[in-house]
């Protein structure tokens, strides 16, 4: 593997070949914020929090840093005027469903975001799939999954799968910033699960 | 059916096919694709087989059902050749008349001509129609000369001539090359150099690569595709091998909407077809070339015509977009280098194998070679698929081959570029029609699609429209494509409903930054668009609908209100018979009201109004008049009082 050298904030970082910007950034110990990245997981560039400029011909490219491999020779800005209002729009969407999550919470703070902007949804999954991910790659059991698209997309149990694998499991639960998994297994073990082998009475 | 071993055999046979034609010999033409089938031609080509039959005419007349001529306005369409005389809107009633006359005569039928509305003038030949004479139907053209199941009828016209080509006399490189040279740009939306993707895809390490077409034609209104795969496959057929053995792939994938049923059985027919003559398989024509196709069919996301979904899905997983780089002609389907090209980009290449680089390269503008077929839908005289050079105008286009906006309605805009394009106004129809001016007016190639619009179409309702669209079409994946959509959506109809208010301009300018810059897939990246481009061009609509409570086009119904002018009521009863929600009052001889309280802006009372008495308006933006007071109902026909 060949050493990558490359600009990030105006320091010179060093990383090796197969790395993301945003591995090569946090390993150089530059925040960049994110919601859907899991150190475990494959990146899957969901949430878009962790967008940051690239310097290129002049201009500026805006990349997801999660998935963008890192090269040699890139310049790249992690804050500007432009990212940061992009954060807080992309915060202010997912704090209509979630404003009470802690870690949305925080970067509300330090991205001005207001959690009222938008119209307070139904649903408080931010599709982070976090929960999805880690049983299907770590677990590989596939229990919980994403159903329906677009704005109609929901995780769920799967009824089939769940009453077998998840009451000794449920190490996906911590992974969820707002808790909407906890319910959406609560949901599943009511309906799905044989009378007895649910963990509630 | 025998095997075809070499390019020699080929050569014989295409000879042989075409020297048993006799081209000065009357032939029937009539369109069987999905606008002329719908518009009843298989009933059509029913009466024409039994006509044929009961006269004994099998031998002398030939008889072709073609895929789609384009001009879907008018069909079904007939032609009969030699002539290429052209009858329009044909029933099977005509069918006797016209063999009668027209075959075993030298009579042409005048009712079924095309009549230019303007000046009265009729056409007899399909090149005298203003439709066709402004076009110039370099690929789609062939679809009107042959039956696109017959093998025959598209060796006859030149068929696999560019194959031949290809194989024999051409490397790989030179393939590369000469599809680069042409500078044929992606048909399908992104416009992406065909022959760059080709290279790289050419020049990526590993054994195993792919080729793949898109068929996953998904815009309102956009049906050139389908068109082309109906009509043509073996032409797809032709550009997707040519393609395989430039880059040196043995596999090959279609990829078909599940909504086109004519052209997977035609495409599927195609394909055994040419398994069985040996122009897929092993060794094809003897070249030591190897290349099989394979047909996946979609499931109905819109969202599968983005190149990496497409492939995430043709591998059995869920369509959804996946982050480039890497670009899939470096690693594509199952990580192997894929390229995948449109329809109609497929079918170009045979083409520009055939004439040459310099002679495709020499129609077009500077940046988009070659030509386009557009659909051509909306308000507009003469709706069908089009195919012009790059660089026409887009005035040409909607008039000159449109006949421009029927009902004597004023042009308003033309969306092109599908559902994440752009609205162009009337100011803006003398661009030239090419990849990079469309983008520069705000609006993109994209597919194909052309939807006109008149005065009568709020633009605000019309970016509602789109919105909704992807909006529901939308993966879901990244949160500036499904949560911001969401919220515009809401917006934007909050707005054609009188509850915008001055701050929500900003939150939508706000919403459409975030979703272009920061989505993960190019349905995302364009979503703003019909926001973006109609508040570009008509700010001043989106400005009366939320500063004044008023729909300048008269369209959004909670902002129209509708009126009985007493003075010009006669009380004929009609409107207050067909109000569904009972908000009229009124009788023999009492001029009607509308109750504002009740009406719920149908607008069938407009509607129905006798234009005799033009009785009923819309108000938008301001009061409706209050009703005549109860004495002064009463009619009073003018004629009874003199």
């Amino acid at each position: 593997m060949s050493e990558i050298r490359m600009q990030i904030d105006g320091n010179e970082v060093q990383t090796k070949e197969g790395m993301t910007v945003l591995e090569a950034a946090r390993g150089a110990g530059i925040p960049i914020p994110t919601l859907c990245h899991h150190d475990e997981l494959q990146p899957f560039g969901g949430c878009r929090l962790c967008i940051v400029e690239v310097e290129a011909d002049g201009g500026k490219n805006i990349i997801a840093s999660c998935v963008h491999q890192a090269e040699d020779g890139l310049v790249i800005n992690t804050r500007s005027d432009k990212i940061d209002r992009i954060r807080k729009s992309i915060l202010e969407l997912l704090l209509a469903h979630a404003p009470e999550s802690p870690p949305l919470q925080e970067l509300a703070v330090e991205y001005g975001a207001d959690k009222n902007k938008f119209e307070q949804e139904a649903s408080f999954c931010i599709h982070c799939g976090l929960c999805v991910r880690y049983c299907a790659e770590i677990k590989k059991k596939h229990a919980v999954g994403f159903i329906d698209r677009g704005i109609r997309k929901e995780i769920s149990f799967l009824p089939e799968i769940a009453p077998a694998e998840c009451n000794d499991c449920k190490e996906c639960f911590p992974l969820c910033p707002t808790s909407y998994l906890q319910a959406a297994f609560v949901l599943v073990e009511s309906l799905a699960f044989p009378r007895g082998k649910a963990t509630r009475a | 059916m025998t095997q075809i071993n070499s390019f020699n055999e080929l050569e014989e046979l295409r000879q042989r096919i075409v020297s048993e034609r006799n081209p000065d010999a009357p032939c029937i033409t009539v369109c069987a694709g999905t606008g002329c089938l719908a518009s009843g031609s298989r009933d059509v080509i029913a009466a024409f087989d039994r006509e044929i039959e009961a006269r004994g005419l099998e031998v002398e007349l030939g008889f072709r059902a073609t895929g789609c001529h384009g001009f879907c306005e008018k069909g079904p369409i007939v032609i009969i050749d030699p002539e290429e005389i052209c009858y329009l809107q044909v029933t099977p009633d005509d069918v006797p008349e016209i063999i009668e006359k027209t075959i075993k005569g030298t009579e042409v039928i005048e009712r079924l001509l095309y009549v230019d509305q303007n000046t009265g003038e009729k056409a007899v030949h399909e090149s005298d129609i203003p439709f066709y004479k402004h076009q110039e139907r370099m690929v789609f053209g062939a679809n009107r000369r042959i039956d696109p199941r017959s093998f025959e009828d598209y060796l006859a016209i030149g068929g696999y001539q560019a194959l031949v080509k290809a194989l024999f006399e051409m490397t790989p490189e030179k393939v590369v090359s000469e599809v680069k040279d042409a500078n044929l740009r992606g048909r399908g939306g992104g416009g992406f150099p065909a022959g760059v993707k080709w290279e790289i895809a050419r020049n990526a390490p590993g054994k195993t690569k792919y080729v793949v077409v898109n068929c996953d034609e998904g815009d309102p209104g956009a049906y050139m595709d389908r068109s082309l795969m109906e009509g043509n496959p073996y032409r797809v057929l032709e550009g997707l091998t040519i393609g395989a053995y430039a880059i040196g792939s043995n596999e090959g994938y279609v990829y078909i909407r599940q909504e086109y049923p004519l052209a997977l059985e035609n495409l599927t027919a195609a394909i055994e077809d040419a398994k069985k003559r040996g122009l897929l398989g092993r060794n094809i024509l003897g070249s030591g070339f190897d290349f099989q196709v394979k047909v996946h069919r979609g499931a109905g996301a819109f969202v599968c015509g983005e190149e990496t979904a497409l492939l995430i899905s043709l591998e059995g997983e869920v369509g959804e977009p996946r982050p480039r780089p890497p670009y899939p002609a470096i690693q594509g389907l199952w990580g192997k280098p894929t390229i995948i090209n449109n329809v109609e980009t497929w079918a170009n290449v045979p083409l520009i194998i055939n004439g040459g680089a310099a002679a495709f390269a020499a129609i077009g503008t500077e940046g988009s070679k070659g030509t386009k077929i557009f659909s051509l839908v909306g308000k507009i005289a003469n709706t069908g698929l089009v195919e012009v050079p790059m660089g026409i105008s887009l005035r040409d286009v909607i008039y000159k081959i449109g006949g421009g906006i029927p009902g004597g309605k004023k042009f308003k805009a033309v969306q092109t570029g599908g559902p994440s394009g752009g609205c162009i106004p009337e100011e803006r129809l003398d661009l030239e029609v090419d990849f990079d001016e469309l983008t520069k007016a705000g609006s993109m190639m994209g597919s194909g699609g052309m939807i006109v619009m008149d005065e009568e179409t709020c633009m605000v309702d019309v970016a509602r429209y789109f919105i909704d669209f992807l909006t529901d079409e939308s993966c879901g994946k990244c949160v500036p494509c499904r949560e911001g959509l969401r919220q515009m959506h809401r917006i934007l109809t909050k707005i054609t409903e009188g509850r915008g208010e001055e701050s929500d301009i900003e939150i939508l300018e706000e919403l459409a930054e975030t979703a272009r810059e920061a989505s993960l897939c190019a349905l995302g990246k364009t979503a703003p668009n019909p926001f973006l481009s109609t508040f570009r061009y008509f700010r001043e609509e989106y400005e009366a609908h939320i500063k004044e409570k008023k729909c300048p086009a008269l369209s959004c119904r909670k902002l129209v209100s509708y009126y009985i002018e007493p003075e010009k009521c006669k009380a004929c009863l009609i409107c207050l018979k067909e109000c569904p929600a009972g908000a009229i009052d009124g009788a023999k001889k009492t001029i009607h009201i509308i109750d504002q309280e009740k009406c719920d802006a149908c607008g069938i009372c407009f509607e129905v109004c006798p234009s005799r008495f033009e009785a009923v308006t819309k108000i938008s933006g301001e009061p409706v008049p209050p009703p005549i007071p109860e004495d002064q109902r009463t009619v009073i026909r003018k004629s009874k009082q003199q």
